[in-house]
């Protein structure tokens, strides 16, 4: 049986990285995630792996690039504006369907912004972030166990659709400190890499590229990929429900802000208000059906976020007209992240529009 | 009857899609050559940066790594340092390497990465149409420098060779052409002695190789190939720079 430990998030996602066997780390300092690199640069020499500390941003996703396009496990993480960097990088390999994991332990911003929990890299975590209309899977941990479960869960995500995966999280995640139980669970099922670089030898050249210039080559490319993601949608969605079966009104958030929510909505059900929460845990793919389900028998969704509005556009486009959608954001700024009876003041402003 | 010239067997037999007089041809023959000599065409994983070059894996008989523009050393220390067993090179334009990719480069020879660059200057962005590069000589008309390349508006032609040679982690570094046959046969020897460092593990080797590009310079392929010793090579010297001893 695997011990107890008191460990910080960002520790347990390096942690959950070296458990998976991920022995090549190519990064670059950047607060709130920096422990992630300390603690990499400090356990891999003992391991017989890398660690690298890159120029730059730019320099890390691309030295990830070319370890990923050997078939290693291998690794970068940074901050909002570090993965703004990393965004050409990140393009590329979806484009070249390259694995590799990617960890934003992200800040507020637009611009340096500040080093407070934020959920303003939504869209762009999400959404592509880099250019050509790619996706990759986005994994939400809301504790330090999970940003090790999920660490361990992206890189056989990684290797099963040849994608770049990313953990998103925040200072509140990565910094803070709770019980971690290490245990490594079996990993699923992987493909050989048979398109990896190794020396071609006798055999037939291998080419890792994101150029096809051929006559409806890259229609071609771009439909295979989005098939992909058909098939991601349909068996990669996680999420997590918590008193929603007769709940009347959902209530809604990602990683960090979840966890206040669900002692908010805690306190609402001591007061006998029917409220529940939908947790989302990948936020690409989006757990369309199963919030859909749920907000229909609820008929109302109060959004939570720590942002002006991002996530709240996937709550709308997965529940239709089956529930009325509302919002709720705190972006940073004001130095402190909403209570539990500032949430639970909205869930009955939203309770009560919900009865009437 | 003897056969005396043939072509390496580290490149395809095909027709390469580079314009008639452009020097891309020679190059990727002497870098073909030089893998066959010191025997590593199973065990190379070339990299592949934007630009005319970008289609290495075309006429190349090796694996190869697309990288983005001007980050073919980091992807190359990601691959060298996953496969430390593999020879590892690159093939850059002066755009690629001598402007976007300025970090990249600088930081990958520093470190003393175990890999070797060919960098291919020909004082223009070849594939995007001819504008002003980082190595366009003063007064050089280029399509974004209409009115002669203006050293104080633009500064002046960067001799990345030159760089290299300061860095620490550099082992070798020099500069070739391939104008004539003395030079070609010049080059020959020193992309030889660059792969050789790599292959006895001494660390970082750079060979810039001055070269034309008569679709971009406005020149038949005759006119643009003098250029290159009447205008180039006075301004970036040839010769080696750095060769560290063993």
């Amino acid at each position: 049986m695997s011990k107890r430990l008191f460990v910080k998030g960002n520790e347990a996602a390096a942690m959950g990285a070296v458990a998976a066997g991920c022995r090549y780390y190519f990064g670059y300092p950047i607060t709130p995630q920096s422990d992630i690199p300390e603690y990499l640069s400090r356990e891999l020499p003992k391991l017989n792996g890398e660690f690298i500390q890159a120029e730059s941003e730019i320099g890390a996703i691309n030295m990830l690039l070319g370890a990923s396009a050997t078939g290693v496990r291998a690794m970068t993480s940074s901050s909002s504006p570090g993965i703004s960097l990393k965004q050409e990088g990140i393009s590329y390999m979806a484009g070249a369907e390259l694995p590799g994991v990617i960890i934003n332990i992200s800040r507020s911003g637009p611009g340096l912004g500040g080093i407070d929990a934020s959920q303003s890299d939504y869209f762009q975590s999400v959404k592509g972030g880099g250019h050509g209309g790619y996706h990759i899977p986005v994994l939400a941990p809301n504790s330090v166990q999970e940003m090790y479960d999920l660490t361990l869960h992206a890189f056989d995500l990684a290797d099963l659709y040849r994608t770049p995966v990313m953990i998103l999280g925040d200072s509140v995640v990565g910094q803070m400190k709770e019980a971690l139980v290490p245990n490594p669970r079996p990993v699923r099922e992987l493909p050989e890499k048979g398109w990896a670089v190794r020396g071609k030898g006798s055999e037939e050249q291998r080419v890792v590229k994101s150029l096809f210039l051929g006559d409806g080559e890259l229609e071609a490319h771009n439909w295979r990929l989005h098939a992909k993601y058909q098939v991601m949608k349909e068996k990669e969605c996680i999420s997590e429900e918590f008193e929603t079966a007769d709940a009347k009104l959902i209530v809604t958030g990602f990683g960090s802000v979840s966890r206040i929510a669900q002692t908010a909505v805690a306190m609402a059900r001591e007061e006998g208000l029917k409220v529940g929460l939908f947790r989302p845990v990948t936020l690409f793919p989006f757990p369309e059906k199963a919030l859909a389900e749920a907000a229909g028998r609820a008929g109302r969704v109060l959004v939570i976020e720590l942002n002006t509005g991002q996530m709240v556009e996937d709550v709308r486009l997965s529940v239709g007209a089956a529930a009325q959608v509302s919002f709720y954001g705190r972006p940073p700024g004001a130095g402190s992240l909403p209570s539990p009876e500032e949430l639970l003041d909205v869930i009955r402003k939203n309770y009560d529009q919900a009865a009437k | 009857m003897q056969q005396v010239f043939k072509r390496p067997q580290s490149l395809k037999d095909v027709q390469t899609h580079f314009c008639p007089g452009c020097h891309h041809g020679t190059i990727h023959r002497l870098v073909a050559d030089a893998m066959d000599l010191h025997g590593v065409q199973e065990r190379t994983i070339g990299v592949a940066s934007v630009g005319c070059s970008v289609f290495l894996y075309g006429y190349f008989d090796i694996d190869v790594v697309e990288a983005p523009h001007g980050r073919a050393p980091a992807v190359a220390t990601g691959v060298k340092r996953a496969k430390p067993g593999n020879f590892v090179f690159t093939y850059q334009g002066d755009g690629d390497l001598a402007a976007i990719g300025t970090a990249e480069i600088i930081h990958a020879a520093n470190r003393g990465e175990d890999i070797t660059v060919i960098f291919v200057n020909n004082t223009t962005y070849g594939m995007t149409g001819g504008q002003m590069a980082p190595t366009t000589l003063v007064g050089q008309k280029t399509s974004t420098s209409p009115y002669g390349r203006d050293k104080s508006k633009d500064g002046s032609p960067i001799k990345m060779a030159e760089l290299m040679a300061q860095l620490g982690g550099v082992a070798y570094s020099a500069r070739v052409a391939v104008d004539s046959p003395k030079h070609v046969l010049e080059a020959k020897k020193v992309i030889r002695e660059a792969f050789g460092y790599q292959v006895q593990g001494k660390g970082f080797s750079f060979v810039e190789v001055l070269s034309a590009c008569p679709t971009n310079w406005g020149m038949n392929p005759l006119k643009a190939n003098a250029r290159v010793g009447e205008e180039m090579i006075p301004y970036f010297q040839l010769g080696v720079f750095k060769k560290e001893e063993a």
